[in-house]
């Protein structure tokens, strides 16, 4: 095949470009879907990495049997056999029995793991996790502690090694509640409250987000997830509760008008039942808690 | 009187706003103006915008897709430029302007792009492939192209006048709802997929009607070719998941402008509705788009290996398989929706038996290789890459089936590399494929082989330049659709995807330079045999351009391959005993007036004129009803003029070296074009 010298040059130019680049990015990159920083981050990256080595059983060959073929029965070759009926029921079997086979091999994988990293589900049963309540607001997270009595907005902090259970709603439009490092994410819809399970393995700082395009401040809609020890969470706390501000309804109020780059504010003291009643100003909506996800909503 | 239009509406916000709008503006006068300079109206007019010839009507679709590719590829570029800059910077959009663009984007490229495509290529080779002389309802089909267009119009009209919906291609309340998005852009997304939705509807009704009720004798639905095999089953798609997405509009109209609540977040609305609605129809609507692509490459990878398709049983069952399994799997887009473990791996589980049937077409395509005679055409060489690249899509498709896996790669730029890795490879290349292959049957002359290769070289390359890296950025957290972002981590990637897209964009300007310059060497490129690749099926056995009424005698079908057994038997060409009056539709100005109110309903709607939209809900019901009862619609064509037509085209057919002289089963002779390469 010819390719004619000026698209060669373009090509050439384009793809050593792009190496160059690549490389480049490599070099700096941190990507933390492949680099998880707990466990639930890290089964569900593995059972990526799984299911993408079971598929190349049916994929290598593909790539292989096409070079193969087309190479060897390149119309130029009059050596390579030609028949124009041939066809072969064994292999027309196989190209349904194999794919067949590996999805029923992928089907049990899907069953077990979903049911494993189920995000309502709480990663140890015997250890009471920490809750957090986040509200998604246009553009910002709220965070609530309702055991500490404190909130922070665009920052969260947790102890490492201890599990952090998350209440999500939302008081604007759809969002989804995401740290990249520590896995799972989850829509945060008005009305309703989702669940979400996490632990961070060791103290880091990371970075969570809004994934869910919200408007014109969805670009700056992240905030600072930090993993520390359980003195240092023990500071922030105290941190927070020295920040002399209170969120009381009309502190709400004020906050959830639309705001872009929001600093991380404290608040010492939050109104009780805060959470509930943002989810009861969309009266009328569905159920209060969880949609419907079966057992795990009723705990 | 003119609603909420006012002079605010044009876009003298923005400089880059202003230069769309002006180049809509000025590109439609210099268009009109270089009609008038042709004296060209009348003859449009007459032989194409009244045609409801399925050919013309095909060929129409196809440009009206090509345009919009155009200006699909432009919102695409200007995204990936303001990305590859916007590190810390505001770049040169501004967040509105930007959320417009991938709206508009995803919007044009599915509804106005792939639609009409594939809707513009199933019209001019599925009746010609079943031996029928026209669709089954060729009036209803002019209506269908007519709506679709003015619907694109729509969205064209929305760069000039007010503004585009910021909501995504798809539309999520509350978002879109009347508290978050008050303005027009959201209303115009709402008609420009209804009246576009309703053609599909239409055309969905068509074609399946026409291949039950329309095919030649002999021709048992297991002898029929897998293009129309894949139609027959797009066509159910159609006809079966596009009132879901004109249900969903409506609702989410009547939401905005009547003070409903189906979706909002209080009041007993529930966005989840929406989305299960959306989906519904939105997964269906990818193999909508995917399956005519399948059926195209079953036809080049055996045309152009010159050997039988492996494995048609298998491919037949496999393409029924996946049009049904399709409405099983819609959960699939929200596995983050807070489902139960249980809901999520049903619907994952369900997914990914889909793989199990397209796994086996892959297997069947690399089989036909084996053993054949592989001539490397244009329209074959987007078969290879095609089945080389989509198979990576497909482990990718694979691994968001996987709901836990999903919750990682969910809303990012993973997914998007993940579905342009289907589309593009899968549907788009489909296309171009299908074009090339049958272009002849449009016009009459084969596309430029050489133009057409570069092209495919740039949009192959460029493809993979353009989304490789968003599979890696999605590792690295990178949501969809961010106007600007602070990691600078992110930003080598952006610009390989950068110079990705100006690659395509070197792609589809050679695309362009194919098509003007294989016009310019029309007379060269003739095709007089009408049937230039050594075809097999019957679409092959007419003319081209084909006569008005394709065939003047229905053929007889008595197995698979067609026309390939009729070259075999040397029955191929032959002239019949006797020639019959044969009567074909007349032309009507009732699809491009049906085209034409439904746009002026659509924007007096978007702009609440509502006397306006009273005004053409009359009007449009009267033009139906005027043209449902005039029974005098066909036209007799005398059996002299058929038999002048067929012996001009059989004579120039008997002059022509090729493919009469050549053994139709045998070593495809070195004059095929692409042989010698
Ligand atoms: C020709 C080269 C193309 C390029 C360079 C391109 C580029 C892009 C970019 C940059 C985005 C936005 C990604 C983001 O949200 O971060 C996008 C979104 C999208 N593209 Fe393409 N695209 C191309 C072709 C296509 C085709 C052929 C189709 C469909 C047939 C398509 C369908 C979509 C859809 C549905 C979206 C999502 C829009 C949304 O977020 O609402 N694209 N594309
Ligand atoms: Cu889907």
């Amino acid at each position: 095949m010819r390719i004619s010298p000026p698209i060669r040059r373009c090509l050439a130019v384009a793809g050593a470009g792009a190496l160059a680049l690549g490389l480049a990015g490599c070099a700096t990159s941190y990507a933390p879907i492949l680099d998880p920083q707990g466990p639930v981050a890290l089964g569900q990256r593995d059972i990526m990495f799984r299911a993408f080595g079971i598929m190349m059983i049916v994929v290598l060959p593909v790539f292989v049997l096409a070079a193969i073929f087309v190479w060897r029965y390149r119309a130029s070759n009059a050596k390579a056999r030609f028949e124009p009926e041939w066809e072969s029921n064994g292999i027309d079997a196989l190209t349904w029995i194999v794919p067949a086979l590996i999805w029923a091999t992928l089907a049990y994988h899907v069953w077990v793991y979903t049911h494993a990293f189920d995000p309502y589900k709480p990663l140890d049963p015997y250890v009471k996790p920490l809750e957090v309540q986040a509200v998604a607001q246009d553009w910002k997270w709220l965070f609530i502690y309702p055991e500490e009595g404190i909130a922070s907005v665009n920052e969260i902090a947790f102890p490492a090694g201890r599990p952090v259970t998350f209440r999500i709603t939302s008081d604007t439009v759809m969002n989804s509640f995401f740290i990249p490092a520590l896995g799972s994410q989850i829509y945060a819809m008005a009305g309703m409250e989702t669940r979400l399970n996490l632990l961070a393995d060791r103290p880091g700082a990371f970075r969570g987000r809004n994934t869910q395009y919200s408007g014109d401040g969805f670009p700056d809609q992240h905030f600072a997830a930090l993993s520390m020890t359980a003195e240092d969470f023990d500071a922030w706390v105290a941190k927070a509760k020295a920040s002399g501000e209170g969120l009381d309804a009309a502190a709400y109020e004020a906050l959830a008008k639309p705001s872009s780059k929001h600093p991380v504010t404290y608040y010492a003291t939050v109104e009780p039942g805060l959470f509930g009643h943002i989810i009861a100003r969309y009266d009328g909506a569905m159920a209060m808690t969880a949609m419907d996800h079966g057992g795990a909503a009723a705990e | 009187m003119f609603g909420r239009l006012t002079i605010e509406a044009l876009p003298l916000y923005s400089a880059i706003a202003m230069g769309g709008a002006l180049i809509v503006v000025f590109g439609t006068l210099a268009v009109m103006a270089a009609i008038t300079w042709m004296r060209a109206w009348g003859y449009l007019w007459r032989e194409w915008f009244t045609s409801v010839d399925h050919k013309r009507i095909g060929a129409m679709y196809v440009i009206l897709a090509l345009i919009m590719l155009v200006r699909g590829f432009i919102d695409a570029i200007m995204m990936r430029t303001q990305q590859a800059i916007a590190v810390n910077s505001d770049g040169y959009l501004p967040p509105d302007h930007f959320d417009q663009i991938f709206s508009s984007h995803g919007t044009i490229m599915i509804f106005f792009m792939a639609m009409p495509f594939l809707t513009g290529l199933i019209n001019l080779v599925m009746p010609q492939q079943i031996g029928a002389r026209d669709v089954a309802f060729p009036y209803i089909n002019a209506m269908s192209l007519w709506l679709t267009a003015s619907g694109a119009a729509l969205v064209m009209v929305s760069l000039v006048i007010g503004k585009f919906s910021t909501a995504g291609w798809t539309a999520y309340p509350p978002y879109s709802g009347i508290d978050y998005s008050p303005y027009v852009g959201v209303d115009y997304w709402v008609w420009a997929v209804l009246l576009s939705g309703i053609g599909s509807t239409l055309s969905g009704i068509n074609f399946l009607v026409t291949i039950i009720r329309k095919r030649a004798p002999g021709m048992k639905l297991m002898f029929m070719p897998l293009f129309t095999w894949t139609t027959l089953c797009t066509s159910v798609l159609m006809a079966f998941a596009f009132p879901a997405v004109t249900v969903v509009g409506v609702l989410l109209e009547l939401d905005r402008v009547a003070g409903m609540h189906f979706f909002t977040s209080g009041d007993g609305g529930n966005m989840m509705n929406f989305a299960n609605l959306l989906w519904i129809w939105g997964h269906p609507e990818v193999y909508i788009l995917i399956l005519p692509a399948f059926g195209i490459y079953s036809h080049t990878v055996s045309t152009f290996s010159g050997r039988k398709l492996f494995g048609y049983t298998s491919l037949v069952w496999a393409t029924c398989a996946i049009a049904i399994l399709s409405f099983t799997v819609w959960l699939h887009h929200f596995f983050t929706m807070g489902s139960s473990a249980n809901v999520n791996s049903a619907f994952g589980i369900a997914t990914m038996i889909i793989a199990v049937p397209t796994g086996v077409k892959v297997y069947d395509w690399l089989f036909t290789l084996y053993r054949g005679r592989i001539r490397f055409t244009v329209p074959m060489l987007y078969t290879i890459a095609f089945i080389v690249t989509f198979v990576i899509g497909g482990v990718t498709g694979v691994l968001l089936a996987f709901p836990p896996a999903d919750y990682l790669m969910h809303n990012s730029t993973f997914l998007v590399a993940h579905f342009h890795n289907m589309l593009i490879p899968g549907a788009l290349f489909g296309y171009f494929a299908g074009l090339n292959y049958w272009f002849p049957k449009m016009f009459g002359f084969r596309l430029d082989e050489r133009w057409g290769k570069r092209s495919f070289w740039c949009w192959v390359v460029g493809f993979y330049l353009a989304f490789m890296p968003l599979y890696m950025l999605g590792f690295m957290g990178m949501p969809r659709r961010m106007e600007h972002y602070d990691v600078a981590a992110w930003q080598p990637y952006l610009v390989v995807a950068f110079l990705g897209a100006v690659l395509i964009l070197v792609g589809l300007t050679f695309t362009i330079v194919q098509i003007v310059v294989s016009v310019r060497r029309r007379a060269e490129l003739r095709d007089p045999t009408g049937d230039p690749w050594n075809g097999r099926t019957l679409e092959w056995a007419t003319a081209s351009p084909p006569a008005p009424y394709n065939f003047a005698v229905i053929p007889t079908v008595t197995g698979r391959d067609a026309f390939w057994t009729m070259k075999a038997d040397g029955t191929a060409w032959r002239r019949p005993a006797r020639y019959e009056d044969i009567l074909i539709p007349r032309n009507s100005a009732f699809g491009p007036l049906i085209g034409a109110i439904a746009f002026v309903l659509g924007f007096a709607a978007v702009w609440h004129m509502w006397w306006l939209v009273a005004l053409s809900a009359v009007l449009a019901a009267i033009v139906v009803i005027i043209r449902s009862s005039n029974d005098d619609t066909d036209r007799l064509l005398p059996a002299a003029e058929v038999e002048r037509i067929e012996t001009a085209w059989l004579a120039e057919v008997a002059a022509a070296p090729r493919p009469v002289d050549e053994p139709a089963r045998g070593v495809p002779s070195a004059a095929l074009p692409g042989a010698a390469t």
